[in-house]
């Protein structure tokens, strides 16, 4: 049995850990919201944003915080172009096709990481590299504080602009019914591009801010793919469901690692494929029967 | 199940998180009459479809078809007690050709083993072209020949419906379920629809019931209606009956001021 | 426009009706089975290792090109059936015995991810697959008593009826006397009820069930009959490779199925014989493209993914129907010339409507 202070530790690691998750299912949410795809290629925008701020940064020289707002911003565009220039194409297609060329974009985005930046492992100077004492000896680096913080703050941001600017509304609109939407005035096509934007954003905020916990090489878009269970474990459709499942990852993962060493690496697709097996709409459950 | 049994609906009622889409709908269908359900639009009366076809579980209320309890059989069993339906918005297998979504309506009549059909065994083949003599029947009824081996994307939004008509009957239905079977048509082809469902009616003898705003068709072939309005009964009756119903003109037309 | 007169209700049940149609698929089963005669020892193998590709690629196919259900770990079948195979037969199970028992068991083991997947929304199976794939992936490396672990385990010898069947044109006779069968056996399934029924679910699992569709259970029928056609082709895979790692039947080769048949066109059997020529002529392309363009751009590392990568997006958005597709319009072109219409494909504007409903 882990005494009392290692499981404490373990714990808020474990949240930290899910927060971060969290942030990048964050990004996957909302563009499922918005166009019901789902973003296979979501950790690698997280990648190359991780990338992005590095270049800024070290390799201009330009600093942490212009590097940061520059690099979600680069990253943003390039979310919007995906859509723009090929997800609008495909529209109406099967699920199956759009599921097999978002892979396939993750490929992409890997392959031209490492051709444009190389395939080592590089580490990010951030701004958060002190640590941090919540009493009774348990420490938190603020890294991982700045993390915790930023999910905060994005999920309050992102909640306010979808329940209460027009644009946000307007984009719940098309999400639901394009033609109609089409029909109301709305721009639907810039509007979905600009989603995709947002998501990408979130994405590269949470590739810089974890750089320090992952490094940054081309295989961090992986935690894409974690993100992406705690994400249906909670519920896929719901921000606070997505976050949820995630937490409930980042908690899990250090205690099965430690108690379950053969699966490490993988607890959560097994927490994951239980959850789905006993509840398989996930545990906030959406309705997805189709209107008859 | 070869004969039409009579449908009977007691105090059935659903509801969507407070909002009550269906409130205590209670009526009879008998066997072999054409029965419209009508109202305004979110009135309820899909909800009523989707209920019967079990797709919906019921917060209250019961649905016998004969002696058959509705509410004990689960949704892909109900074609087995010759219930058969079409649905509002189209619900064809757009890939697949007019055949091959005729012969899926003959499933419930067909066996079906993946280790047999795999081997193709010899009872295969011949079910196979039984079951496409029958469907052959109902291709002649509906006059939809010149479409066999097309695919439904195809084909034009007035055939899409015929089709979607002939593939509920592949099923040998007693009980049809329509639902809006003239929407999106022009005169000439809703007059067709009424006179398939005239031939429906007298040489197969299939009871109709049928969710309808086109009021012409429903005057011309329903022997009775039922009118719903936010998920409430409000008259049922002759069409005669249910058009002088003041009631029904309010729900409609809006009460006077 | 069909210039097919069918005369009989036969004709809608057979296979090949037209003579062209008999003639062209007549010729094709020649050259496969003089091939030894006319090929070395390198390049029949390659073809034997296509063959299997194809029947990999056929089982997949079925379960997401037909069914609608996509498997983004369908290389785990592909290992399970290698190893079960392996290891039956490095038991002393003659060859007959161990593919059945293999087939038996992915087929099980296919009808239980079936049954979890049979209630799940779309991609949450996607997901649930690949993540099924990581763990057998992971369980293949962990057990090592039974799998040799990372370190690998050696394949028997290719023994059919005591006969041992070194050479290479022996497997690859067995190779394609096994593509046969199961090429057979899918279409008949398809001009059957329960490929129908597979059909109706991808297409509107609503109507499905209002006609009498099970949905539930024909969801793990597909998964059972898709499983076992894949394990089929990781027991012959097995021969060909004759050393198993558990790194073979990762998620990169998940992926590289997948490629197959969105190349090959979706819904078609010939689809997926066409993707396991793409994907077996792609590393040849890729070679030859390495050694064209300069070294700055041909040496990395990454060009295989990316390549990999921009053809499944160049196929998704621009041909759809993928190679499938191609071949059938230019069947069409033949077919209806000087009257071809080029509106005959074009796709109609179309619109999301939410599928969810709260």
């Amino acid at each position: 049995m882990l005494p009392m202070s290692d499981v404490i530790h373990l714990a808020i690691t474990g949240i930290a850990q899910g927060c971060a998750y969290g942030l990048i299912a964050l990004g996957f949410v909302l563009i499922y919201k918005a166009t019901e795809v789902v973003n296979f290629a979501h950790g690698e925008f997280m990648m190359l944003g991780a990338f992005a701020v590095l270049t800024f940064s070290e390799v201009l020289g330009w600093g942490f915080w212009p590097a940061f707002g520059l690099g979600c911003l680069s990253i943003g565009a390039v979310g919007y172009l995906v859509d723009a220039q090929v997800m609008r194409r495909i529209i109406g297609q099967s699920q199956a096709s759009i599921f097999i060329l978002t892979v396939a974009f993750g490929f992409i985005f890997r392959s031209l990481a490492g051709m444009i930046f190389g395939w080592n492992t590089q580490s990010l100077d951030t701004p958060f590299d002190g640590r941090i004492a919540l009493g009774g000896g348990i420490e938190i680096g603020t890294d991982r504080l700045a993390i915790v913080g930023a999910t905060v703050v994005l999920v309050a941001a992102l909640y306010l602009f979808f329940a209460r600017t027009r644009v946000g509304i307007a984009m719940q609109a098309a999400s639901q019914n394009q033609l109609a939407a089409f029909y109301m005035g709305i721009p639907v096509k810039r509007l979905i591009s600009f989603t995709w934007a947002i998501g990408a954003m979130i994405a590269a905020a949470a590739g810089a801010l974890l750089a320090p916990v992952t490094q940054v090489d081309t295989t961090i878009g992986f935690l894409g793919i974690k993100a992406l269970s705690g994400a249906i474990i909670g519920g896929f459709g719901s921000i606070p469901g997505a976050l949820l499942g995630c937490l409930l990852i980042g908690l899990i993962e250090p205690f099965a690692d430690y108690y379950v060493p053969s699966i490490k690496g993988v607890s959560a697709y097994v927490v994951m494929l239980l959850v789905l097996f006993i509840r398989p709409e996930g545990l906030i459950s959406q309705t997805y029967q189709k209107k008859a | 199940m070869s004969t039409p049994q009579m449908l009977s609906v007691r105090n059935l009622s659903i509801e969507f998180g407070g909002v009550h889409a269906v409130d205590n709908v209670s009526f009879d269908v008998q066997p072999g009459e054409v029965f419209a359900i009508i109202g305004p639009n979110g009135a309820g009366k899909s909800t009523i479809f989707n209920l019967i076809s079990r797709f919906y579980e019921p917060t209250a209320g019961s649905i016998f078809y004969g002696e058959h309890d509705l509410l004990e059989v689960p949704a892909h069993r109900i074609v087995r007690l010759g219930i058969g339906r079409t649905f509002q918005n189209i619900e064809l297998f757009e890939q697949a050709t007019v055949l091959q979504n005729l012969l899926v309506g003959r499933h419930r009549h067909m066996r079906s083993n993946p280790f047999r059909d795999f081997l193709f065994l010899p009872g295969v083949k011949k079910d196979e072209l039984v079951h496409r003599r029958k469907v052959e029947d109902v291709i002649d009824l509906l006059e939809i020949a010149r479409y066999r081996d097309q695919r439904i994307s195809d084909l034009p939004y007035g055939a899409r419906k015929n089709v979607e008509l002939a593939r509920a009957l592949c099923a040998e239905p007693t009980l049809l379920l329509l639902d809006e079977p003239a929407s999106g048509l022009n005169t000439e082809e809703t007059d067709d629809v009424s006179f398939w469902l005239e031939d429906i009616k007298h040489d197969l003898g299939v009871t109709i019931v049928m969710v309808e705003h086109d009021m012409n068709l429903v005057a011309r072939v329903a022997d009775r209606v039922l009118a719903i309005n936010n998920g409430k009964v409000i008259a049922i009756g002759t069409p005669d009956e249910i058009r002088d119903n003041v009631e029904v003109q309010h729900a409609y037309l809006g009460a006077a001021a | 426009m069909q210039y097919l007169f069918k005369t009989r209700y036969e004709d809608n049940v057979r296979f090949l009706v037209k003579s062209g149609e008999k003639i062209r698929v007549g010729l094709v089963v020649l050259l496969l089975l003089a091939a030894p005669l006319m090929l070395q020892d390198y390049y029949l193998a390659e073809l034997g290792l296509l063959l299997v590709y194809a029947i990999a690629g056929i089982g997949l196919m079925i379960l997401t090109g037909y069914t609608g259900q996509v498997s983004l770990g369908h290389a785990a079948f592909l290992g399970i059936g290698a190893y079960s195979h392996s290891i039956l037969m490095a038991r002393g199970v003659p060859f007959t015995l161990s593919i059945l028992i293999t087939v038996l068991i992915a087929g099980l083991v296919g009808m239980l991810i079936g049954r979890s997947a049979s209630k799940m929304h779309g991609f949450y199976l996607a997901i649930a697959t690949l993540a099924f794939a990581i763990l057998i992936e992971t369980v293949f490396g962990e057990w090592k008593s039974l799998t040799g672990g990372h370190a690998g385990l050696a394949v028997p010898a290719l023994k059919v009826f005591g006969v041992t069947l070194a050479k290479v044109w022996q497997q690859y006779y067995v190779d394609l006397v096994m593509t046969g069968i199961v090429i057979w056996g899918a279409s008949n399934l398809f001009r059957a009820p329960t490929g129908r029924a597979f059909i109706a679910i991808r297409e509107s699992e609503l109507s499905a069930r209002s006609l009498g569709v099970n949905v539930e259970w024909v969801k793990i029928q597909a998964f059972g009959v898709s499983a076992a056609i894949t394990a089929l082709a990781g027991a012959l895979l097995a021969h060909q490779l004759t050393f198993l790692a558990p790194d073979v039947f990762g998620v990169l080769e998940s992926l590289k199925l997948l490629l197959m048949i969105v190349v090959g066109g979706l819904g078609s059997i010939l689809g997926a014989v066409f993707g396991a020529i793409f994907v077996s002529v792609l590393p040849v392309a890729i070679s030859f493209l390495k050694d064209v363009l300069p070294p700055s751009v041909g040496q990395q590392a990454g060009l295989e993914p990316l390549l990999f990568g921009t053809i499944i997006v160049l196929f998704i958005v621009f041909e759809p129907l993928g190679i499938y597709g191609r071949w059938r319009k230019l069947r069409f072109f033949f077919e209806t010339f000087p009257y071809y219409r080029k509106a005959s494909f074009v796709r109609q504007k179309s619109y999301l409507k939410t599928e969810r409903m709260r």
